[in-house]
């Protein structure tokens, strides 16, 4: 397979080459807006928290700031925030990459003198960054994260198992794959217990989804009303296991090599990995990405129409009426699995296509729509 | 042509791949086996929705891909539209 994309100075592979303009906190989105406005290229990164976190609340902040500058398909990263020490933090953090990033804080200068700045700054990097060419890849070399979304029983006749295929495809060629949605696994959470490739990997994935749902509990409720969705009702599916066992079709079939914090970057080798995410769309790929990921699959049956500003988000589905009222969302159709014109190693060899067009830089149907939700996990309340 | 496709062998239910009405006989396919079965639907069935296979008795565990699903609230019997009217999750 041909595959071309963007080899950074760490060595990590990326399939688009943005300039991003990252906020540190909620006050300074206006000034990373202003720059994007102005320069041509960039992308602002506007979000909602940063402000008065603690705990490990705030180094999830951190790891998820940093992550997203981090990613291989950014090529080079502004920083604004209000203060210097943490916009500094998440500078050296993502300086580690050795690629190109700096930041600015707007107290004792204002805004518009710090817009000025990084503006410049941003011009600068957008240039560099446009000079750089593809080249060619290995599959193995890639980070895919999947999640379903809006699932109803399509999904998990169709579009989930054709993901499924598609990451056994991927990790047999030594590629990353990173799955999360913690509490939506209920009804199948013994299944995927089973998968771990050791003993140790499986206690420390049910310590980290018995801690999901005790979480839950805590708060004195269930998810009735919740999961399913009403979406996922009008779909067609009755209840939270059958949902949890459409998602899990998408796993594949090989062993769980490792489990993941939110956010958090794989210390050892590719395979499979389990990362403890919200089974929130947005906060979901947003984690994912921040912890590499370069392309997400999204298998959806009602339509969810997410996106993400930096990792190409595939959608899929299954349901032949979402893929004709919504069709400007769907990168790939296999309704033909329902009615049984396509078998699942056609199904799959079409999004394996879809994915090769899509890291060689086809946008796909969410980048075209502009589609960016950038939405930060918060773990408790802000002090 | 099939209307619904259960997962496996053994499961109650199957979804309808196709609006099935009732009085209807429809031909549903397994995934697992690509083997069929025939039943008269005993109600409409929306497109997604799910068809009993097998009947069920109240309280008793409703299963789909091979796995449990949830409990029956009612009796069911095969033909039925199964769905939040009739069964329930076994998780709270």
């Amino acid at each position: 397979m041909d595959l071309y994309g963007y080899r950074r100075p760490d060595g990590s592979v990326g399939v688009r080459n943005h300039v991003i303009v990252l906020p540190v906190d909620d006050i300074s989105n206006a000034a990373c807006e202003a720059v994007a406005a102005k320069i041509t290229g960039t992308l602002a990164l506007p979000h909602a928290y940063g402000r008065l976190q603690y705990g490990p609340d705030l180094d999830l902040h951190f790891r998820t700031m940093i992550g997203t500058g981090a990613n291989p398909n950014v090529a080079a990263a502004i920083v604004i925030g209000i203060e210097p020490a943490w916009t500094e933090r998440i500078v050296e953090g993502i300086a580690e990459t050795g690629k190109p990033v700096v930041g600015f804080s707007i107290e004792g200068h204002g805004e518009l003198e710090i817009v000025r700045r990084a503006s410049w700054a941003a011009m600068a990097m957008v240039q560099q960054a446009s000079e750089q060419q593809r080249e060619r890849i290995e599959l193995a070399e890639l980070v895919v994260s999947i999640k379903c979304g809006e699932s109803d029983t399509t999904t998990g006749l169709g579009s989930c198992p054709t993901v499924g295929g598609a990451v056994d495809r991927l990790v047999d060629a030594g590629a990353t794959v990173f799955f999360g949605e913690t509490s939506e696994l209920t009804g199948g959470e013994h299944l995927v217990a089973a998968r771990m490739a050791s003993d140790e990997i499986r206690e420390a994935f049910l310590r980290t989804y018995d801690g999901y749902v005790s979480e839950i509990a805590s708060h004195g409720v269930d998810l009735l009303g919740s999961q399913p969705t009403q979406g996922n009702i009008a779909g067609g599916l009755s209840t939270i296991e059958e949902k949890a066992l459409g998602n899990i079709q998408k796993l594949g079939t090989h062993p769980v090599v490792g489990v993941l914090a939110p956010a958090e970057r794989p210390a050892s080798g590719p395979g499979l990995y389990f990362m403890d995410t919200s089974s929130a769309a947005a906060e979901c790929i947003t984690l994912m990405a921040a912890a590499g990921a370069v392309v997400h699959f999204f298998p959806t049956g009602q339509g969810n129409i997410i996106g993400n500003p930096i990792e190409p988000v595939i959608k899929l589905t299954a349901n032949a009426a979402t893929a004709t009222t919504m069709s400007e969302h769907i990168d790939l159709d296999v309704s033909g699995l329902l009615t049984r014109e396509i078998g699942l190693s056609t199904a799959t060899d079409r999004l394996v296509d879809v994915l090769q067009s899509t890291v060689n830089g086809r946008l796909t149907a969410a980048e075209a729509l502009g589609h960016r939700e950038f939405v930060m996990t918060k773990l408790y309340r802000s002090a | 042509m099939h209307k619904a496709l259960a997962h496996n062998r053994g499961d109650h239910v199957a979804v309808a791949v196709a609006p099935i009405t009732a009085g209807e006989e429809i031909v549903i396919v397994y995934l697992d086996d690509d083997g069929e079965v025939r039943l008269r639907a005993q109600a409409d069935v929306p497109y997604g929705h799910k068809v009993a296979v097998e009947p069920l008795a109240a309280d008793e565990a409703v299963i789909e891909y091979s796995t449990q699903v949830g409990v029956a609230r009612t009796s069911i019997q095969p033909g039925d539209y199964v769905h939040t009217h009739n069964i329930k999750t076994a998780r709270w």
